[in-house]
C-alpha cells in the first residue's frame, strides 16, 4: 500500500455530480501532476460528506479542513496555495468561525460513520474499517435465534416509518419451517422529502450487504432482494459492484465458509409508485403486479413474497445491524433514549442555512437539529414551521419546536418520526399552500384500490383546491377533518390513513390561516 | 424486436417490469405499442388486461408515444415550496405545451412527477437519465438550450 501525505475526499453524490464533480476530479487530478504531487496527495472518491454545502465538497485530512462549493476555476489556487504551499484557501473553507460551527459529530454516527470516509466503491476500504466482521460473528459464532435475540435486546425499531420492533418482525419469521423464506429491502424511498436511504447506500452500500446477510441468516433466508427506485442511478450501479465484490470475496453465494449455509442477492428496481413503499404493495410489485397492498394479516412475515415467509426492512434499519452484531446490543442502547434506542438519520430541507443530512441520537430535541446541525435559519428568515415525516407528517409550529424526537415522544402530538425528512418554512410560506400540495400529492399516488382512499383523497383536493383560491368556508375546512378521519379509520393501508397527520397539524397549529383565507 | 427483447428475460410474471421497461427504453418514441403489450403477454402467459394494469399503475411507463427527450419535473411539497410551479409555467413557454404533451418537432415531452429524493436541490427534474437541480426559470431555458444542441 502507497503512503500518501494527504488525502483529498471528495463527495460523491447526485447533487455533486450535477455540479459537475466528474471534470472537476479530471482537473484536479491533472493539476495535482502538474506540480509532481500524484504520489503525495491521494484524490478520494467517496460518499456524501454528511452535511450540504452547496455543490462540490471536499475533505482534506490530516488537516481536517473542508472545504464547499469548490468550482473548476478554483483548482489552480486550491493545489497551489494548500497543496504545494500548505496554506489553506480561506475563502472556500466551510464556515466554522460564526456562530455555526459544524457538527459532524462523527463519534455519534452509526449509520453514516463511514460515509465520506471511505471509497464506498472498494470493499477492501470497507474491510478496513471492520466491515464484515460482524457477517464473521454470526456466521460462525452465533446461532440465528442468538442473532435474532441480539436485534431484539437492542431495542432497534424499523426507520422506514412505523418504527416497529426489528427483533420482534425476525422472530415471527425464523421459527417458520418452510422450504423458502426471502429478505426484502425496501429502498423505495418516496416519501417526498426523504432520501436518506439513497445517501446511505451511496456512502456506504456494503453495509446494507452486511445488514441484509445477518438477516438472512437469522429468519433462514437464503434469497434477498434490494427493491429500489429507477430513479437512483448511482445507487443501483454501487450496489451492484458492492454485490459482485461480495460474490468474490465469497461472502455470499454457496456454503458460505464451509457453514452450510447459502445466500444470493438480487437487486430489483420499480417503476415510479409511493404505495410500494408499502411493504404488501412493494410485495405485489416484486411478483409482477400492479402495487395494490395486500390485507393483513397474513402478515408478509408469515406469507409474503410468493406466498413464502418474507423479512421486510427499510435500508436505515438494516443498515443498524452490523454494528449491533459487531458490538453487542448494550452499545447500541448506549445512543438514544431508554424507549427509542440508537441514532436517526434526517434529511433537512427548506429554509435554513445548510440544509443536509445528519445522523444524531433518537430523542434530540427538533430545536438542536435545526439550530446546530442545519446552521438555524437562513439569513433574513424567520421559522415558522417544521413539517417533519414528509407529506405523510405533521406541522410543528414554533411553540413545540422542543419536542425530542423520537417515536415516543412524538406520538403525545399524534405525530411521527415517519421518514426522518424535515422540511423547514419560513414566515412568508402559506400552510394552506403546503397543505395543499400535500393533498394533490396524495390523491396523485393513492393506488384506487380502496374507495375510502380514492375517493377521500379527491373530496380533500377538491375542498382545499376551494379553499386555497378563496372562495372556501369554515365548514370546509371542518369537512376535510371529517373525511380525513373517516379515511384514517376505514382506509385499507396507511396510505389513506396518512392524510390525517398534515390536515389536523395544520388546523390545530395554524387555524388562523384558514380563518383569514376563508373570510375573503 | 419485441420477442428479442423478452427473450432477454426467463419467461415468469415477476420480469414484466424488467420487460416493460426495456421494450420502453428501446422504442424510439419511449412508450409501449400495443403490439408490445401482445408479444409480451404470449411469451409470459399472462392476459393482456393484466399488462395493461401494470402499465397504467406505475408512472414510470406510457402507453402513448413521447418525444426524444421526456422532461420529468417534480411537483411534490418540497420542490413545490421552492418554486416548481414557475419553472413549470416556464417550461410550457419555452416548449409551446401543456404539462403530458410532447412538442410538435417530437423532441420534448412535458410530465410531471412525484418526488425524486433530490431534495437537497429543490426545485428539480430529470430529463431521460440526467438529474438537474436548483432550477430557476433562466437556468431551466439553459438546459432545454443545451439538450436542443445537443440532439442536433
Amino acid at each position: 500500500m502507497k503512503f500518501y501525505r494527504s488525502h483529498i475526499l471528495i463527495g460523491i453524490s447526485e447533487a455533486s455530480l450535477l455540479a459537475g464533480a466528474e471534470d472537476f476530479i479530471k482537473e484536479l487530478r491533472k493539476e495535482l501532476a502538474k506540480y509532481d504531487l500524484q504520489d503525495e496527495i491521494n484524490v478520494l472518491e467517496t460518499g456524501p460528506l454528511g452535511f450540504f454545502g452547496k455543490g462540490i465538497c471536499l475533505t482534506v485530512y490530516p488537516e481536517n479542513i473542508t472545504y464547499q462549493d469548490v468550482k473548476i476555476e478554483d483548482i489552480p489556487e486550491l493545489v497551489e496555495e494548500h497543496f504545494l504551499k500548505g496554506r489553506p484557501v480561506k475563502r472556500l473553507m466551510l464556515d466554522t468561525t460564526g456562530k455555526y460551527k459544524p457538527r459532524l459529530n462523527y463519534e455519534n454516527r452509526i449509520v453514516l460513520r463511514n460515509s465520506g470516509v471511505i471509497d464506498p466503491e472498494n470493499i477492501e476500504e470497507y474491510i478496513g474499517v471492520g466491515g464484515y466482521e460482524a457477517w464473521e460473528k454470526a456466521l460462525t459464532q452465533m446461532k440465528p435465534e442468538d442473532i435474532v435475540n441480539e436485534v431484539k435486546e437492542s431495542g432497534l425499531q424499523g426507520r422506514g416509518g412505523a418504527g416497529f420492533p426489528t427483533g420482534v418482525k425476525w422472530s415471527f419469521t425464523a421459527p417458520l419451517k418452510a422450504p423458502q423464506k426471502y429478505v426484502v429491502v425496501n429502498a423505495d424511498e418516496g416519501e417526498p422529502g426523504t432520501f436518506k436511504d439513497r445517501l446511505i447506500m451511496e456512502g456506504d452500500p456494503h453495509q446494507l450487504l452486511e445488514g441484509m446477510m445477518i438477516c438472512a441468516l437469522a429468519v433462514g433466508a437464503t434469497k434477498a432482494y434490494i427493491y429500489i427506485r429507477g430513479e437512483y442511478k448511482l445507487c443501483i450501479e454501487r450496489l451492484r459492484k458492492a454485490i459482485a465484490q461480495a460474490y468474490e470475496y465469497g461472502l455470499i453465494g454457496k456454503n458460505i465458509f464451509g457453514s452450510g449455509f447459502d445466500l444470493d442477492i438480487d437487486i430489483k428496481i420499480g417503476a415510479g409508485a409511493y404505495v410500494c413503499g408499502e411493504e404488501t404493495a412493494l410485495i405485489e410489485s416484486l411478483e409482477g403486479n400492479r402495487g395494490n397492498p395486500r390485507w393483513k394479516p397474513p402478515f408478509p412475515g408469515v406469507e409474503g413474497l410468493w406466498k413464502a415467509p418474507t423479512v421486510v426492512n427499510n435500508v436505515e434499519t438494516l443498515a443498524n445491524v452490523p454494528f449491533i452484531i459487531k458490538n453487542g446490543a448494550e452499545a447500541f442502547r448506549a445512543y438514544g433514549t431508554p424507549q427509542c434506542t440508537g441514532t436517526k438519520v434526517y434529511t433537512i430541507l427548506g429554509d435554513v442555512a445548510y440544509p443536509g443530512l445528519c445522523e444524531v441520537d433518537m430523542g434530540t430535541p427538533l430545536r438542536t437539529i435545526i439550530n446546530d446541525y442545519a446552521g438555524g435559519m437562513k439569513k433574513g428568515f424567520r421559522f415558522k414551521a417544521a413539517l417533519v415525516g414528509g407529506a405523510a407528517g405533521v406541522f410543528i409550529p414554533e411553540r413545540l419546536l422542543d419536542v425530542n424526537m423520537d417515536f415516543a415522544s412524538l406520538n403525545q402530538y399524534a405525530a411521527v418520526l415517519g421518514s426522518g425528512a424535515i422540511l423547514v418554512m419560513n414566515e412568508h410560506q402559506s400552510i394552506v399552500d403546503l397543505l395543499w400540495s400535500i393533498i394533490r400529492f396524495f390523491r396523485h399516488e393513492s393506488c384506487g384500490k380502496c374507495s375510502a382512499c380514492r375517493n377521500g383523497c379527491q373530496q380533500l383536493y377538491e375542498l382545499i383546491t376551494k379553499i386555497k383560491k378563496g372562495e372556501g368556508t369554515m365548514e370546509d375546512v371542518d369537512l376535510m377533518l371529517t373525511i380525513a378521519d373517516t379515511m384514517y379509520a376505514t382506509s385499507f393501508c396507511a396510505l389513506g390513513q396518512s392524510p390525517i397527520m398534515p390536515v389536523r397539524s395544520a388546523l390545530e397549529n395554524f387555524g388562523d390561516e384558514f380563518q383569514e383565507i376563508t373570510k375573503r | 424486436m419485441y420477442k428479442e427483447i423478452c427473450e432477454k428475460y426467463a419467461p415468469e410474471k415477476d420480469n414484466l417490469i424488467y420487460i416493460l421497461h426495456d421494450i420502453q427504453d428501446n422504442h424510439p418514441q419511449h412508450y409501449i405499442p400495443e403490439e408490445a403489450v401482445q408479444v409480451v403477454s404470449e411469451y409470459l402467459n399472462i392476459p393482456t388486461n393484466h399488462i395493461y394494469g401494470v402499465l397504467t399503475f406505475y408512472t414510470m411507463y406510457s402507453t402513448k408515444p413521447r418525444g426524444k427527450n421526456i422532461i420529468r419535473l417534480c411537483e411534490s411539497p418540497p420542490c413545490y415550496i421552492k418554486g416548481s410551479t414557475n419553472v413549470l409555467r416556464k417550461l410550457k413557454t419555452i416548449l409551446g405545451v401543456n404539462t403530458g404533451e410532447t412538442t410538435k418537432d417530437g423532441m420534448f415531452t412535458l410530465e410531471l412527477c412525484s418526488c425524486l429524493g433530490v431534495c437537497g436541490n429543490a426545485p428539480v427534474m430529470m430529463i431521460n437519465e440526467d438529474v438537474y437541480g436548483d432550477l430557476t426559470e433562466e437556468k431551466v431555458e439553459e438546459i432545454i438550450d443545451k439538450v436542443r444542441r445537443g440532439n442536433q
